[in-house]
């Protein structure tokens, strides 16, 4: 099969030394800034966003210009946040987005702030990102040094200023609020919406918050203009998306695809599929947070509106790939473990559930489960969705849910052949009755 | 925690005889059941100390080139408690973990008490509230690590750690390098994907003081994954 893919914001990403402002302009960079600067009003700009129909990369996939576009108008400090606090399991291309481009990010970090209207933007960029820390720091620096960033750029009256923040260690703080927790010196914990971070978020001012990846698109939308940038992807999932396929896969890695496209191409195509021999028995579309699905859904299209279709989401964009090999247990396991380290704590259906889950899966590993512990399982499940003040609960919930749904007879199946196990090992030390079964 | 590692050393069930007997389940299924962020949860406070208060900065002694780092991190913020974060990780690296010391030299830069450290050096992952080394090595066990065989790696990792190495061998949730798994986060550096049998190796060299597997981490000349470039 030969997929190919669709370089846009990856197309120059193998040159060497892309990361120094020269070369990056050199390939035609800080174009859009300069034509948002100079040729635009802050609203047309806006305009181009909203019209582009680009989607937040982040996971929620909520309309980029819509979002800056409720940032209120008038003189006071607003403030623009990068969240690059890339921590979903399976997602790992604002890595290499960062590492690599790290001027198309600040360029799009620019004219975003110059459409909301803010003027003090921060990157939020998780702690053990240490190298791409690093390249985003200097490239900062490059930056001011042009005068792109500070006061009066180019000459206008507009100012940015730009401060690369790096967090300490916490899934959380990718959270929106949580992030402005955080950025405020404070734990990462999510608040109370409403009101939105439009309205009053960092420092109380009035955020706007995007993705690395959306903000990588902005310049491309500006300098190439509407219309180019809706020639890719389908209707509702404009543009293009870069998907990090890991897992069970013989090549993963960040793929570059026009949305819409059959997500068999992706995984099949360009990550090479499972290893010989084996079948592929669920997978995330978008991240671990997303419900899983089977086999036959790899010939669904990979955009928004699709994934939603199937019942999941397409999140970050990150597929993560499960083959026969694997108990479906062992992954709700490692999947439940992440959520309850990551747990903040502050709502209790999300801490108390993602402890409650593990231990109910750990019971069905070492063979102390019955089957009604599925049921209270997947009621517990459904307890946490929509019941908290963010959706980190519901991250586990809503792919814990549909693996008990999908692959109920594997679970009862473990259940019982784990019972078996113990009782034999129980009979072997002697430490219980002998089990009726045994007798026999 | 059975394993406390601070504290009285006792665990729970020696220490309070009347809770034992409504404790269920092996000392290894209570362990794993309590999630590590509660670690010293069952440490009683010192309720007779007197509050810590800023501390002046006439009565600590701050490294210099701390102090500079400290100011300069509060000058970048609106706000100057946006500066904590990265000035924890300053001082961390200057003393090895978050320790009460510590604490209290950034408290006295940054004008806070340091109980309001204390507040984020126990939330954040990256911040040590124990001397538990000073380079670290974070194994990702995530799922899309986990079905690499990532835990075969963190085993091998933990084993390979000898008595006296200054290095934190510490499990990870996803360190967001997931197409180089399975994958170790060695002192700021994504080395992967590397063989379990390797793990001595990467010790060794941390012991040594080499750069662990040269030419294998992320951000290294020429680094590529063993299957780029195959067609």
């Amino acid at each position: 099969m030969a997929v190919q893919e669709v370089r846009v914001l990856l197309d120059n990403i193998d040159e060497p030394g892309l990361n120094h402002i020269d070369t990056y302009e050199r390939l035609g960079g800080y174009q859009a800034m300069r034509k948002a600067l100079t040729e635009m009003e802050p609203d047309e700009v806006l305009a181009a966003l909203e019209n582009s129909g680009l989607r937040g990369r982040g996971g929620a996939g909520f309309s980029m210009g819509k979002k800056a576009s409720f940032l209120p108008k008038g003189s006071m400090d607003k403030y623009l946040c990068c969240n690059a606090d890339e921590s979903e399991p399976g997602t790992f291309k604002d890595r290499l987005l960062m590492q690599k481009n790290p001027h198309r990010l600040i360029e799009g970090i620019i004219i975003a702030a110059i459409a909301a209207g803010a003027n003090k933007a921060f990157i939020y960029i998780r702690g053990e990102y240490v190298l791409q820390a690093d390249v985003l720091d200097a490239a900062v620096r490059e930056a001011y040094d042009k005068g792109y960033l500070g006061q009066n750029i180019l000459g206008s009256r507009n100012d940015v200023d730009l401060v690369v923040h790096r967090g300490a260690g916490a899934y959380i703080c990718g959270e929106e609020t949580a992030l402005l927790d955080s950025l405020e010196g404070k734990r990462g914990n999510p608040r109370l919406k409403p009101p939105f971070p439009a309205n009053q978020g960092l420092y109380n001012g009035p955020t706007l918050i995007n993705n690395v990846e959306t903000l990588n698109n902005v310049p491309l939308v500006i300098a190439k203009g509407v219309d180019w940038f809706k020639q890719f992807g389908t209707e509702q999932s404009t543009g293009t998306k870069v998907v990090s396929v890991s897992g069970n896969v013989q090549r993963p890695g960040n793929y570059e695809i026009a949305l819409g496209i059959p997500a068999r191409d992706l995984v099949y195509g360009l990550a090479g599929g499972p290893p010989p021999g084996r079948k592929i028995k669920c997978w995330f579309p978008g991240g671990s947070s997303a419900p899983v699905l089977l086999e036959e859904d790899l010939d669904r299209p990979y955009s928004f509106e699709a994934m939603a279709e199937a019942g999941s989401m397409l999140g970050s964009g990150a597929i993560i790939v499960v083959d026969d090999s694997v108990p479906i247990v062992s992954v709700a396991l490692r999947l439940a473990q992440f959520y309850r380290h990551e747990s903040c704590g502050k709502c209790v259906p999300c801490r108390e559930g993602t402890n409650w889950t593990v231990k109910m899966l750990e019971r069905i590993d070492t063979g102390d489960a019955t089957p009604m512990d599925l049921e209270i399982m997947a009621q517990v499940q459904t307890n946490i969705i929509g019941n908290c003040l963010c959706v980190l609960g519901d991250s586990m919930a809503m792919p814990i849910g549909s693996m008990i749904e999908k692959f109920r007879d594997e679970f009862v199946e473990h259940i019982e052949r784990a019972r078996e196990a113990k009782d034999r090992l129980s009979v072997e030390l002697g430490t219980y009755a002998e089990p009726a079964d045994a007798v026999a | 925690m059975t394993d406390s590692p601070r504290g009285n050393g006792r665990s729970l069930r020696e220490s309070d005889p009347l809770l034992a007997d409504r404790i269920v389940g092996t000392p290894e299924q209570q362990a794993a059941a309590r999630p590590a962020v509660a670690a010293g949860w069952d440490e009683p406070a010192d309720i007779e100390k007197a509050p810590a208060t800023i501390p002046d900065l006439s009565e600590v002694e701050v490294p210099p080139a701390l102090k500079a780092e400290i100011e300069a991190h509060m000058a970048k913020y609106p706000n100057v408690r946006s500066a904590a974060l990265p000035s924890l990780e300053a001082a961390q690296r200057v003393h090895g973990w978050c320790s009460p010391e510590a604490l209290r030299q950034v408290a006295a830069v940054m004008r806070v008490t340091p109980a309001y450290l204390s507040m984020l050096a126990t939330f954040y992952d990256m911040l040590n509230t124990e001397p538990v080394g000073r380079h670290y090595v974070y194994v990702c066990t995530s799922v899309s690590c986990h079905l690499r065989n990532a835990q075969a790696l963190a085993e091998a990792m933990k084993a390979a750690k000898q008595e006296g190495d200054d290095v934190n061998v510490r499990e990870f949730e996803c360190l967001g390098a997931c197409d180089m798994a399975p994958m170790a986060n060695v002192d700021g550096r994504f080395i992967g994907p590397i063989d379990p049998s390797e793990a001595p190796e990467v010790l060794a060299a941390l012991r040594e003081g080499r750069t662990p597997l040269p030419g294998r981490g992320l951000g290294d000349e020429g680094f590529r994954l063993p299957w780029e470039g195959e067609s």
